[in-house]
């Protein structure tokens, strides 16, 4: 197994990478396989000498492995940075955090950014269409590069979620506790409507070129801003909006009688887009929300979702937010029933907050108190030490 | 008994108590309207029980959650048709019954989905709600009943009486019964006996299909 320099990739930007394959192909859903492959991760906290400590951290569509770390491109905290690190709930003096960037991902991990080698050019929209299983898979591969069999904990938010939950139901014996957060065990009609309206915004930007913007160095920019504003919509709320910006202008005393941003809403939204498209890969984004729109775990189990669970002997812990209206509390209940027509050890709480889905990227000390008092409660059972 | 272990006991209400009593060591137990988990916490720390609750309230699911407990929001009406048959060996319901939307469905339901359930309920049938209503001609507001009828989230009161007549009609058999007085402490009157439905201020039965 060949652990590449990380300096050495176009990117340079992965923290720490590993290239698998060796072992064998990785299968998709989708038929195809792929040869080899690779993972870029990062990792806080020590691993405890039997390897019982260790926590999975699934990032959301446009996360990416620096959940805790000064994000290389941007300069911000980690995405996850109120939650990971000493003291915190996903306490690093107790438990070994892993974030990787998901396979489709363009922060180092296999995608259609990076270069197919067979040939020699970036894969585009040749690379095989993807899914949360394998996203999955995939970790599961680097998971076993690091000698883990069984992870302590999987946790993750939207997306991130779908993979906690994947991981539990494909993987049971791999994963003491699963925590989905603001999550579903199924895209819903709402929120695939949502991702093809970004979907086509990139498509319909000329510089995307049918996914071969590369050799025509340009980037689809426009497109994906306006993608990413969309969607940043959906990731807040009528109130959390009203209380930011209102109806309060941008720079100005007046409205101007033209198309300038002249409230702050649009102003804020035109910044998320713009400082977005220097982070994240175009066609990365139609392959993740096409892996979102794809996810019914139900489905791979001849349509009953308790049969995902089945006899599960993984704790589980579903979170959902009041506000949030992209995967709303009627998602995870979903998810709850499920596990209880398994009689499955799980808990479930909808935390009260005005500030929508991204609620779970927030500090937010309800959710919190829960998670700590749920991961306190599990590392016992599971005879972690106590920090 | 540790002084750990007695603090416990001590803390818990008296009729959880005596639940805690009936149930066997190592048992799979739901509780419903566990509220701050009290009953759970002590049953999984004193008698090893794999415990798991459903709560209706936010900060009570939380603190349950909160403290490593089991527990899901949602209620007796319409969460238990989720679960299969049998998925516990005690299901309890301690001082909820009465607030139910269908008393008698969630009754079905606790003996279906548990080989054993224990069901707790203040008795309407209690001489001092008697009294009040006799005397004063007002809804009785006691101990146990505390909140005024416009607020009261009780809506399905019944006596002792009444209690096993439905049972009756559930074909459930009784395995244990205690009719509590107002000390708390558990009297010999039968559940049948006109005395359990005037002295009795609360019941406990177990039960079960026949």
């Amino acid at each position: 197994m060949a652990i590449a320099d990380p300096m050495d990739r176009s990117s340079s930007n992965a923290g720490q990478y590993v290239e698998l394959g060796d072992e064998g192909a990785l299968r998709l859903d989708s038929g195809t396989e792929l040869p080899r492959f690779g993972v870029a991760y990062q990792t806080y906290g020590t691993l405890n000498a039997d390897k019982s400590n260790a926590v999975l951290v699934c990032h959301a569509l446009t996360g990416d492995q620096h959940a805790a770390n000064t994000h290389p491109i941007t300069g911000k905290l980690g995405w996850w940075e109120v939650m990971i690190g000493p003291g915190r709930p996903l306490d690093t003096d107790r438990y070994f955090i892993i974030s990787s960037n998901v396979l489709g991902g363009c922060m180092g991990s296999t995608g259609p950014k990076e270069i197919n080698p067979e040939t020699g050019e970036p894969w585009a929209l040749s690379f095989p269409v993807i899914t949360i299983g394998d996203m999955v898979r995939a970790q599961a591969r680097l998971l076993d590069h690091l000698g883990i069999d069984q992870l302590f904990c999987v946790i993750g938010g939207s997306m991130g979620g779908m993979q906690a939950l994947q991981w539990a139901s494909a993987y049971p014996e791999r994963v003491f506790a699963s925590v989905p957060i603001a999550s579903a065990a199924r895209h819903s009609a709402q929120n695939i409507a949502f991702g093809e309206v970004g979907r086509q915004a990139i498509m319909a930007d000329r510089n995307w070129h049918g996914g071969e913007y590369h050799a025509h160095a340009t980037t689809p920019h426009a497109g994906l801003a306006v993608a990413r504003m969309a969607a940043h919509i959906t990731y807040l709320s009528e109130a959390a909006l009203h209380r930011k910006f209102g109806r309060k202008l941008q720079d100005r005393d007046s409205i101007t009688f033209g198309f300038d941003a002249d409230f702050q809403v649009e102003s804020y939204l035109r910044h998320q887009g713009s400082t977005f498209v220097d982070r994240f890969d175009a066609n990365s984004y139609l392959f993740i929300t096409r892996a979102m729109d794809y996810f019914d775990m139900a489905v791979e189990h001849d349509g009953s979702l308790p049969a995902a669970f089945h006899k599960t002997p993984v704790r589980f812990c579903v979170i959902s937010f009041t506000s949030d209206w992209l995967f709303p509390t009627a998602d995870s209940r979903e998810v709850v029933k499920a596990l209880n027509a398994e009689a499955a050890n799980v808990s479930f709480v909808e935390v009260e907050t005005d500030k929508g889905h991204d609620a779970f990227l927030l500090d937010e000390p309800e959710f919190h108190k829960t998670l700590v008092g749920f991961l306190n409660g599990a590392a016992d059972k599971r005879g972690l030490k106590k920090p | 008994m540790t002084s750990a272990s007695a603090r416990a006991r001590a803390d818990l209400r008296v009729d959880l108590l005596f639940i805690a009593d009936l149930i066997a060591p190592g048992s799979r137990v739901l509780d419903i309207g566990c509220a701050d988990g009290a009953l759970l916490d002590y049953l999984s720390r004193e008698r090893g029980a794999d415990g798991r609750g459903i709560e209706i309230s936010q900060a009570g699911v939380n603190a349950c959650v909160a403290r490593g407990l089991s527990v899901i929001q949602g209620n007796a009406d319409t969460d238990l048709m989720d679960y299969p048959d049998d998925a516990f060996d005690y299901v309890v319901l301690s001082r909820t019954l009465q607030a139910t939307r269908n008393p008698r469905d969630v009754l079905a339901q606790l003996v279906r989905i548990g080989r054993r359930a224990i069901v707790t309920f203040p008795n309407f049938g209690y001489w001092r709600v008697r009294w009040n209503l006799v005397a004063n001609g007002q809804m009785p507001t006691t101990r146990l009943l505390a909140e005024p009828w416009y607020s009261t989230e009780n809506i399905h009161l019944c006596t002792i009486r009444d209690f096993t007549q439905l049972c009756d009609d559930l074909d459930l058999r009784t395995e244990r019964q205690v009719i509590l007085n107002h000390t708390g402490h558990s009297t010999r009157f039968r559940s049948t006996s006109r005395f359990a439905n005037f002295f009795g201020e609360q019941a406990l039965f177990m039960l079960s299909r026949c």
